[in-house]
């Protein structure tokens, strides 16, 4: 499988990273060679074989559901690019 | 080096108790090691202040007769670990500036156990890399260099390995006692072997991930390095613990591993997998492996050849897998909340340009590989058949397992270590093949540790890896050991104080 320009730039979108239109044809090639090592997995076959979702077999652990944390909104925002009165400042968002 | 930086951990644990030297001397030592080793740009953040608070408080401690297992060990961790005020930048440009005000459940556990913080070490950005050179602050340079049949340096600088290569050099290099790192697929083990160190990568779910900077959450696993197997094994107890913050932490009690050195290996059963003897393999690696069985049959061990026939499918199935985590996990890196913004026409031009500015390019490049397999029509073909392919691959340690094998030795890295620069310019691929021994171990969630087994033909260190049962990490500190006695211990000269 080999993928187009098109769909690197609609991949870089999905992925919220604009890319340079002079990178695609390059970001194209490195992705065609990601893709063409990853095919090998095709050979394999998996039917009756189960996809792993826990590395370890246990029982999924469960809590209260209570508040354990929090009140300290000026720690929370003390990173962010732009905040007001402990609100993060993004721009406009809703006409 | 001063005599205060030969000591190994166990050592220094015994001067400090026995009032030989104090924990601000042997912090000192250290500190002083670091700042004529700049020329190796392992840390990112030196926090020589904080270390001798910390090793203050240590000696006040020591004094009172309070000490912990840990009390005034300096230490180095990876900048991928959150530390209470203390910037931590996962080497990425887009958490350049990042302070975090709360502490990884990793390292409270370190300092709970009176260790002392030298500074936060390089890494891979986000921990994606194989050589250190996709750092945003530059590539940490390894303390060894080869050697020429003549037997002068080559000076050319050589990658410490990835991603926890400034843990690696910082130990190594006798920066630090001991440092922490993190092993996705080999972040641990591949740099411990390019530096001649001891390094393990646990069970999955025996270390808390709480506080880590997330890179793919199904492989990720912290670990310690150390010069010594008995080192490593004092460091793991401090670094596993049970904890409620992390879902995927086990409930089992943390063994005393340290008491696993020394004991018998008669009896135990070692696996040889016919797999990874690979087309191409170096001749050197061959006989480094070869070394190594010898050393453990004349130990007592039994040797036996075993088959793990889906372990050519591990490193496809890991670029899958790991990409698609990374390009979850790292959606939260959009300028809104911390890290860089860079301005843009609406929101969505706003992220687009951050992480555009802010992402290196083999961050980018797995953020969008990542995209692309989770995107609708490929989720089936891609992600859920690697997830498959897993099962395959952790059924075929099962079954060793299960037919009584109860380690398995495989080489850790393909070669020793490479020059900065020779495999980073071209094809991305080439780079991943550097993980093909050691990404077995973080799909099938079982424990990894590499200890130095000999030298290449240019004098550089190579590693062996034991591969063990879910929560075997003792036998591993048992086996390691039988091959540390054998093979000895390496240190490389120190041409960066000139």
């Amino acid at each position: 499988m080999s993928v187009d320009s098109a769909t690197i730039t609609r991949v870089a979108h999905l992925a919220r990273i604009a890319v340079d239109p002079a990178e695609v044809e390059k970001l194209g090639a490195e992705f065609n060679s990601m893709l063409g090592f990853v095919e090998q997995l095709a050979s394999l076959d998996v039917s009756n074989v189960e996809p792993m979702t826990s590395v370890r077999p246990m029982r999924i652990k469960m809590r209260a559901d209570e508040v354990t944390d929090g009140g300290y909104p000026n720690r929370i925002v003390a990173n962010a690019p732009s905040c007001e009165d402990d609100f993060f400042v993004v721009p406009k968002v809703v006409e | 080096m001063s005599d205060l930086t030969k000591l190994t951990l166990a050592e220094a644990r015994a001067g400090l108790i026995a009032k030989s030297y104090s924990a601000v001397e042997l912090t000192r030592a250290h500190l002083e090691a670091i700042e004529k080793a700049r020329a190796l740009n392992a840390f990112v953040t030196e926090t020589p202040e904080k270390a001798l608070a910390m090793a203050a408080k240590s000696d006040e401690r020591l004094a009172s007769g309070q000490a912990g297992p840990l009390e005034g060990i300096p230490l180095a961790v990876k900048d991928l670990f959150c530390t209470d005020g203390v910037r931590t930048t996962a080497s990425s440009k887009i958490l350049g500036n990042f302070v975090p005000s709360y502490e990884s459940t990793v390292t409270s556990n370190l300092w709970a156990d009176g260790a002392v913080l030298l500074g936060k070490v390089g890494c891979d950005e986000f921990a994606m890399g194989g050589s250190n050179e996709t750092s945003a602050f530059g590539p940490v340079v390894n303390p060894w260099r080869r050697r020429e049949a003549d037997g002068s340096i080559d000076p050319t600088p050589l990658v410490p390995g990835g991603s926890s290569g400034g843990s690696a050099a910082a130990v190594a290099a006798h920066l630090a006692i001991g440092a922490a790192g993190t092993d996705t697929g080999g972040s641990i083990r591949q740099p411990a072997a390019f530096t001649g160190i001891v390094g393990i990568k646990p069970t999955y779910g025996r270390c808390s991930r709480w506080g880590i900077v997330a890179y793919a959450s199904s492989l990720d696993q912290a670990g310690p390095f150390a010069r010594t197997v008995e080192d490593a094994a004092i460091l793991l107890k401090s670094f596993a613990s049970v904890d409620g913050k992390d879902t995927t932490s086990v409930d089992t009690p943390v063994p005393d591993y340290a008491a696993a050195i020394g004991k018998s290996v008669k009896g135990l059963t070692i696996g040889v997998p016919r797999e990874y003897r690979v087309d191409g393999l170096s001749p050197e690696i061959a006989q480094l492996w070869d070394q190594g069985i010898e050393w453990l049959k004349a130990a007592g061990a039994n040797v036996r050849e075993i088959s793990l026939p889906h372990t050519p499918y591990a490193l496809p199935a890991y670029y899958i897998i790991a990409t698609a985590e990374a390009s979850s996990n790292l959606a939260r890196y959009d300028g809104v909340r911390y890290g860089l913004r860079v301005p843009g026409e609406d929101i969505v031009d706003t992220y687009e340009k951050t992480r555009a500015a802010g992402f290196g390019s083999e961050v980018r490049r797995r953020i969008m590989l990542g995209t692309y397999v989770l995107s609708a029509g490929y989720y089936d073909a891609y992600y859920v058949r690697a997830q498959k392919v897993r099962t395959l691959i952790a059924r075929d340690f099962e079954a060793s397992f299960n037919d009584g094998i109860d380690a398995v030795l495989v080489p850790a890295t393909p070669s020793p270590a490479f020059g900065i620069g020779e495999k980073s310019g071209g094809d991305p691929v080439e780079m991943y093949l550097q993980d093909v021994f050691t990404v077995t171990v973080n799909l099938a969630g079982l424990p990894g540790m590499v200890v130095p087994g000999g030298r290449s033909s240019t004098g550089l260190p190579l590693g062996l890896q034991l591969i063990g049962r879910p929560f075997g990490e003792e036998a591993l500190f048992t086996l390691g050991h039988v091959i540390e006695a054998a093979a000895g211990r390496f240190t490389p000269e120190p041409w960066w104080q000139d």
